[in-house]
């Protein structure tokens, strides 16, 4: 045994220590190319967007684009948001309350990623059959309140972070 | 290769090729012992090779007039196909070539199926093999995001979203491979690049696979082991090369009816739309060679459980020679596995049909049985399958079943040793 253990010498320790220098030397020249794939400097330029909402006429809504995705921005009529908010938690796969989707007071906007949570699809508006969106690709069903009601996406549309500048403006981002 | 002790004639030769023995390996290709009853399905290594040097080809063409910008690439195409000599019949070639390539990639994998080619001692020929295959759908799916139509961006956005399903870290993993926060500019850049460096990988790994072929040699129609030189076998050139020849004729003529009769039979109308990322086509498909794999995904209600089964789908067929219990290599033998064998045909087919169909009623229902039986294939019936079989008696050697009696007894000696 204490042969075995005096194995371990001064030229272990070079090994360990070369070895250890070396792969943060590699780990060093690694990252930057793998961090070159992510968003660079332009693309994080684009992080926000205003969008003037003078001219939505209640029950329309406007499709824009943010960071190349589409948002909709729907100006909700009393009806649909007592629709949205009449559903039963229990009826819902991804259980969120309209409140939650929304901003206090603003009730009638809903601002919400264009983007199925399936597969990234851009569902199509007042189709499917809860009044709301109907993703064409894989037949995902979200209701008024954006929220997923059928189908194989997981989670409801998501909510981006936005602000109203002012009573006309919104920005995303 | 010790077996040839190849000489060059030429004083010249002889001195390069002490120094690097590329006449040696010359020789070897030339002389290489090929059982002599391959049928035609054994032509399509030649074929798959043809394809593959065909892409590169008129790859590195199109990429000295193609542009890889969001803004510029569909224009660029339509620049090719309009304005560039001869541009139209290279980007069809390219284009069904993908086809093609696919076309006897599938004939080669299952002729492999059929007749046990993936069984010791040829398991590592099998795994590169796949490991090209994977590699031709990842080259055909960024290829195909190229052009900068609809499907292209549409087909970009649900594939590269697949990695979404990833557990907590998928969302940053694909904004890492987009680039962006969606499909968009670098994502297109990028996946220029990698198109261009793919084929050069394949490339590499069928050097590979082809290495990996000549140290066991060939599998053959019989599926027995065979003596090396023998009456068995024939040089391969010039009678493999002569056959291979004509296969890969009557395989061009199809491929050139393609080309200049339909070249767009096998695309989609939509990917001649500018990509437009606020609308989704209505019908998104990939390209007919990825319909199955498709119809897996789209069979399962859950969008992780689908990825899962679909990559599944693919990588249980790495681990095949060691699924398969039987020790007969070749279905001739084997009456039962022969009709599951073609079971799993007509299911391939089926699965790639409804893959083009809507996800849902009666399609949704086929799909599912057929992503059921696909597995059961692999996990139950080929293990069980290769236990239970009664096997036909198999020859003891290739010359057997033509000249009677001929079973020479060194012969019978080594096949009663190992099938």
């Amino acid at each position: 045994m204490s042969k075995e253990e005096k194995k371990v010498n001064r030229r272990d320790f070079l090994f360990t220590a070369s070895y250890t220098v070396g792969a943060v030397g590699v780990g060093a020249v690694i990252w930057p190319m793998i961090d070159q794939m992510n968003p660079d400097k332009a693309q994080q330029a684009l992080a926000t967007t205003e969008v003037d909402i003078s001219s939505i006429e209640p029950g329309k809504s406007i499709t824009v684009l943010w960071r190349g995705k589409p948002v909709f921005l729907k100006r909700r009529t009393p009806a649909e948001i007592a629709e949205a908010r009449a559903v039963k938690m229990d009826d819902l796969p991804d259980p969120q309350k309209d409140e939650d989707r929304v901003k206090e007071g603003k009730d009638e906007w809903l601002v919400m990623l264009g983007v199925c949570t399936h597969l990234g699809c851009v569902p199509l508006k007042d189709k499917g059959d809860f009044n709301g969106w109907f993703c064409p690709c894989h037949g995902s069903h979200y209701d008024v309140s954006g929220r997923i009601r059928k189908g194989p996406a997981p989670t409801n549309m998501e909510i981006p972070k936005f602000e109203f500048v002012d009573s006309n403006t919104i920005k995303i981002g | 290769m010790s077996e040839h002790e190849y000489v060059p004639k030429s004083k010249v030769a002889k001195w390069f090729n002490d120094r690097l023995p590329l006449l040696t390996l010359g020789a070897h290709l030339t002389d290489y012992p090929t059982p002599k009853n391959l049928n035609y399905w054994w032509t399509f290594g030649g074929i798959l090779t043809f394809c593959l040097i065909t892409q590169i080809v008129t790859g590195i063409v199109l990429a000295m007039h193609y542009v890889a910008h969001a803004d510029l690439a569909f224009a660029s195409v339509e620049h090719i196909m309009r304005d560039v000599n001869y541009g139209w019949l290279i980007r069809y070639i390219h284009s069904n070539g993908a086809s093609m390539f696919f076309l006897a990639v599938y004939i080669h994998i299952f002729r492999s199926l059929f007749y046990g080619s993936y069984k010791s001692p040829r398991e590592v020929i099998w795994i590169i093999g796949l490991m090209i295959y994977l590699l031709m759908m990842a080259a055909a799916f960024m290829g195909y995001v190229l052009p900068w139509g609809q499907m292209s961006f549409w087909g970009a956005t649900v594939i590269t979203n697949l990695f979404s399903a990833i557990p907590l870290v998928g969302d940053s993993i694909t904004t890492w491979l987009w680039g962006a926060y969606s499909v968009d500019n670098p994502t297109l850049n990028r996946f220029f690049s990698l198109h261009y460096l793919i084929p050069f990988l394949i490339l590499g790994l069928v050097v590979l696979h082809i290495w990996a072929l000549h140290v066991p040699g060939n599998n053959n129609p019989v599926g027995i082991d065979i003596k090396k030189p023998s009456k068995d076998t024939v040089p391969f050139h010039p009678y493999i090369t002569i056959k291979d020849a004509f296969a890969l004729l009557v395989f061009m003529i199809i491929f050139a009816g393609f080309v200049f009769f339909t070249p767009n039979v096998l695309g989609h109308s939509d990917n001649y739309i500018p990509a437009n990322p606020l609308v989704t086509p209505a019908h998104i498909v990939p390209e007919w060679y990825l319909l199955p794999f498709y119809a897996i995904l789209r069979s399962v209600p859950d969008k992780l459980g689908g990825v899962i089964l679909m990559f599944s789908a693919i990588f249980i067929l790495f681990v095949l020679p060691w699924l398969d219990t039987s020790k007969v290599r070749s279905a001739v033998f084997r009456p039962i596995y022969r009709q599951f064998f073609w079971i799993l045909v007509i299911d391939v087919l089926m699965l790639g049909y409804v893959g083009a169909m809507p996800a849902e009623g009666i399609y949704l229902v086929l799909a599912r049985v057929g992503t059921i039986y696909y597995f059961l294939h692999f996990i139950v019936v080929m293990p069980v399958v290769g236990y239970l079989e009664k096997t036909d008696p198999i020859p003891m050697s290739i010359s057997e079943p033509v000249l009677t009696g001929g079973a020479e007894p060194s012969l019978a000696r080594k096949v009663n040793d190992k099938v």
